[in-house]
């Protein structure tokens, strides 16, 4: 057996924090309105992540009960979502993010 | 009796109304009627209050009538109240009783004119005016009449104001009066600041607990008024444009009343010049003999009949003010109550003879008029001699007076006020001789303009008068009685005219004797201002003697002026010389475009550039900058979805930072 | 050791699908490298032993939410590929690059500063919050999620069912009459109809795909 490092919780968070920063830039950067979406679902899974991990390094177990609140209204949110993308997209299927810029100021 | 004072100026008032209302329908001569009606009730009525001040014992001759309170505002309250006092009785007395003939004068004079009745609406609105002035208990009583002589002098000078140039006469006398009328305004508040009321009253008690600059500074603020008002130097600009009012206005007016206000101001306000530094007096003096030595250099080359007795009313003034400034209060009074009486006559004669000529104005064109106009000339001839010093007229006493008090401040002083006399000597009778004397140039084809001796090669003097000729014949044009042309000879005045004339020169001859420097029981006038003097009357001790010396070689002086005059004007002997220089007036009045004209206009305009560019470009500008900032603002409401999470992201990451520093490592 | 080699591969799955759902040009592509994130943070969740959570993590999420993207990105043809390497907006890139770093350092930086170790506050032993050794971690969720946070939970219930019915709306067809005309819409309809004739003008293609890709670029 080699004498490797052990796992400590801090790399789950440093993996979560790398999750999420991937997550922001994918929703900067891309413009077709479902993969922006994608990149959110991506950092709400790196925030579920963090969580669970405090829950195990504080022994509470209400950062899993939030964690089952995160799932469920990121499910609320991408009905809805998905319901103005649909709504947007009938209308002009080559719509893209940068194309829904009627407030522009 | 005493307390009937505010019906001195309420009758004039009442008139004004009156005509105001009925005037148009009343036209001539019955508008005329009114207006001199009301002002010799206001003349009755002033002799009443006259007759119950006598009455009164010595020192108890002030007497206030308070209306009512005018203007109470917090620590300030101002009264309208009537001072019935020597001083304010004497110059109701003559303003109301001249203001009266000339009412008189007037119907005969404006006979024929379309706006009759408007004439004598501003005629009672003046004297109503004057009276306040006069009879104010306190500087802004005096003010509000101060401000209404001037406004009726703007609208009786520009009566025609037809042409052009009447109505720029109106206007530049109206504006020459308003810089005065700036430093009336900063003494009343200086007055009010310092001594907290405005009443003469209580300006003469306190005038003693002042410190002296505060009281110089009153002085001589009031004095900038009186200069404006009283045509001294450097104000005087408007007075000889002012004869291009109707004659009646110019006598009343420019010569017996409303120049006489800032005499009366001063002599009012005596006990805050005894406070004042010495100086103060001083300038005044100077100034007064330095405009009287001023105006008499130009009056001799003038060739309009009017523009004579402008410059020499304005000499006359400046006389008084070097009376007042050498301390004799007494004597300016003098002067100008004897002033009021021969300038007066001098004016309403020139009137009758301008009347009688058919509105011909330039002496050039004159002569021997006394063969057609007997009463004109007789009594034109008696102002003349009171003007020019001759005793036993009142002009000399009065003249005499005041340069006797100033041989005694400075001989300097004494020797101005001399030359002046002589200058005054000459050019009236030079007028005289001009008018009333010689051959009947009137009768020669109007082609010729040159100067009255015959000199032809005289040139220069020949080419200005063509603008004064044109200025005559063209007032001839819309002045309601145009006779044709020099056709026919001229005529005596109607009784209407001539009437008030004689009762002048009656004055005019027995004016003397308000103030007989024999004895001092002869002293009326003297006596009489005693109690408003306050005893800041200059004493003077000179001899018996000296003071007869004085008054011989005045009249020297003044024979000497009439007999060079005769012999240039009447006899012909010696040529004329009348300067362009003088005939110009010193160039002042240009000058004075022209600086406006040029350095002037070029301080207004910076002036007004300054306000909107820089004044209204900072406010633009403010306005400016926010719309700016705002479209820059605009932009970032790119409507990109992914800029705004652009935003949150950066926003995200600073909130980040800031907390990362709330935390110890 | 097991633990070790756990993470270490769970972590490559999900930091390859995590730059998969951002590179890939193809949406579907992304959509299933988001599956893969999806199925390593399950992973992740077993091995921190919160296994009612990753089933629930797989069911919900793998199961239902990127199922949901498959059906859109299908159903309206969506799926063509985004040319990745034009940017519109101006330095949106670099910016975007910027906080990426700035929120991985800035987060780093936190964790480092306390070394790692929580600082939040421990539950108490013994306390309902703990989760204690012999308990199945389901029934400890199910009893901290209906006593202590009861509330929240009916709330929930209410939001699902808000969401529904706004999806349902929104993604309705909407009868010609029954229409309502918003004329910022209208305004911004105009203005890409006639940059779609522009765009048909310049190349007289008959082939849709081929203007629609010349009007988004």
């Amino acid at each position: 057996m080699l004498a490797v490092a052990e796992v400590t919780p801090s790399w789950y968070l440093v993996l979560g924090a790398l999750l999420f920063s991937a997550g922001a830039v994918g929703l900067l950067v891309r413009r077709n309105p479902l993969v922006m979406f994608m990149c959110v679902e991506l950092m709400l899974n790196a925030v579920t992540l963090t969580f669970v991990t405090f829950s195990r390094m504080l022994n509470d177990v209400h950062g899993m009960t939030v964690v089952v609140f995160v799932l469920v209204v990121a499910a609320a949110e991408v009905v809805v979502g998905l319901g103005i993308i649909v709504a947007l997209l009938r209308k002009q299927p080559t719509a893209t993010a940068d194309d829904l810029s009627i407030l522009k100021g | 009796m005493l307390d009937l004072v505010w019906l001195i100026p309420a009758l004039p008032l009442a008139g004004f109304l009156f005509l105001v209302a009925f005037g148009r329908r009343l036209g001539e001569p019955g508008a005329g009627w009114v207006a001199t009606l009301a002002s010799a009730g206001s003349f009755l009525a002033t002799v009443v209050v006259f007759a119950g001040l006598v009455g009164e014992d010595h020192h108890h001759r002030s007497h206030v009538v308070t209306l009512f309170e005018w203007m109470p505002a917090g620590g300030f309250s101002v009264d309208l109240a009537f001072l019935a006092d020597p001083l304010s009785i004497t110059m109701a007395l003559f303003v109301t009783g001249i203001g009266s003939l000339i009412h008189l004068y007037s119907i005969g004079y404006m006979h024929g004119d379309a706006n009759f009745s408007k004439f004598f609406v501003y005629l009672n609105l003046f004297v109503f005016s004057m009276l306040m002035l006069v009879l104010g208990d306190n500087l802004l009583v005096t003010f509000l009449g101060w401000e209404g002589v001037g406004t009726c002098s703007y609208f009786l000078i520009s009566f025609w104001f037809g042409k052009d140039e009447n109505a720029s006469a109106g206007k530049k006398a109206f504006v020459t009066n308003r810089v005065g009328d700036w430093g009336f305004m900063l003494a009343m508040f200086l007055a009010f600041a310092t001594v907290g009321s405005l009443s003469y009253t209580t300006l003469a008690e306190e005038a003693g607990n002042l410190a002296p600059v505060t009281a110089t500074a009153i002085a001589l603020l009031l004095f900038v008024g009186a200069c404006g008002k009283s045509a001294q130097l450097p104000l005087f600009v408007w007075l000889p444009d002012a004869m291009a009012g109707p004659t009646p206005v110019s006598a009343l007016i420019h010569a017996a009343t409303m120049v006489t206000s800032g005499v009366f101001l001063m002599t009012r306000v005596n006990p805050l010049l005894a406070q004042a530094y010495d100086w103060a007096p001083d300038v005044i003096a100077w100034v007064g003999v330095i405009t009287a030595l001023f105006a008499a250099t130009i009056a001799v080359a003038q060739t309009d009949i009017k523009k004579v007795l402008a410059y020499s009313t304005v000499s006359q003034l400046g006389y008084m003010f070097l009376a007042v400034g050498t301390g004799a209060y007494v004597a300016a009074i003098f002067h100008m109550v004897t002033h009021a009486f021969f300038k007066a006559l001098l004016f309403l004669g020139s009137g009758s003879v301008i009347h009688g000529m058919g509105d011909e104005q330039d002496m050039r064109r004159m002569g021997n008029l006394r063969r057609y106009m007997p009463v004109t000339a007789a009594t034109f001839i008696v102002g003349w001699l009171a003007i020019a010093g001759v005793p036993p007229f009142a002009g000399f006493w009065s003249k005499d007076e005041i340069l006797l008090y100033a041989f005694d401040a400075s001989p300097v002083l004494w020797a101005l006020g001399l030359v002046t006399a002589l200058l005054t000597a000459f050019y009236m009778s030079r007028q005289v001789f001009m008018v009333f004397f010689g051959d009947e140039r009137f009768r020669e084809p109007a082609a010729v303009d040159a100067p009255v001796s015959g000199a032809v090669d005289d040139v220069e003097a020949g080419e200005e008068p063509e603008g004064e000729a044109a200025e005559a014949t063209g007032d001839a044009e819309v002045h309601a009685h145009a006779h044709d042309g020099h056709a026919h000879d001229p005529h005596e005045s109607p009784w209407l005219m001539t009437v008030p004339l004689v009762v002048l020169a009656g004055l005019a001859i027995v004016g003397g004797g308000l103030n007989l420097p024999f004895t001092p029981d002869l002293h009326f006038l003297g006596h009489w201002l005693e109690p408003v003097l306050y005893g800041n009357e200059a004493h003077i001790d000179v001899a018996t003697g000296t003071k007869v010396l004085l008054a011989v070689i005045a009249v020297i002086a003044g024979l000497a002026g009439i007999l060079v005059a005769a012999a240039v004007y009447l006899q012909r002997r010696v040529k004329a010389v009348e300067p362009e220089l003088l005939a110009n007036g010193w160039y002042y009045d240009s000058s004075i475009t022209a600086f406006m004209g040029g350095p002037g206009r070029a301080a207004f305009q910076a002036t007004a550039d300054f306000d909107k560019d820089v004044v209204d470009g900072g406010v633009n500008g403010i306005a400016s900058l926010v719309r700016g900032g705002g479209g820059g603002l605009r932009l970032l409401q790119s409507g990109y979805l992914r800029g705004y999470a652009l935003g949150l992201g950066v926003g995200v990451v600073v909130l980040l930072a800031y907390f990362l520093t709330r935390v110890t490592f | 050791m097991v633990e070790l080699v756990v993470f270490l591969i769970a972590a490559a799955i999900c930091l390859g699908g995590a730059i998969g759902v951002i590179v890939n040009r193809n949406p579907v592509h992304a959509a299933l490298s988001l599956v893969a994130t999806l199925f390593g943070i399950a992973v992740l969740f077993i091995a921190q032993e919160a296994h009612f959570l990753a089933a629930v993590q797989v069911i919900v999420y793998a199961g239902a939410i990127v199922i949901l993207f498959l059906f859109v990105l299908m159903l309206l043809g969506v799926d063509r590929s985004e040319d990745l390497t034009i940017e519109p907006i101006k330095g949106q890139r670099i910016t975007a690059a910027i906080v990426g770093v700035g929120i991985l350092g800035l987060t780093l930086i936190a964790l480092a500063s306390t070394s790692g170790e929580a600082t939040g506050a421990r539950a108490e032993p013994g306390s309902a919050n703990e989760i204690a050794e012999g308990v199945a971690d389901i029934e400890q969720i199910g009893e901290s999620l209906f006593t202590d946070h009861l509330f929240a939970f009916e709330i929930t219930s209410v939001l699902l069912v808000i969401a529904i019915v706004g999806a349902v709306m929104m993604s309705r067809k909407v009868r010609r009459e029954d229409r309502v005309e918003d004329p910022l819409v209208a305004a911004h309809q105009a203005e890409a109809e006639a940059r779609a004739a522009a765009a048909a003008a310049v190349s007289p293609d008959s082939d849709t795909h081929a203007d629609a890709e010349e009007v988004e670029a």
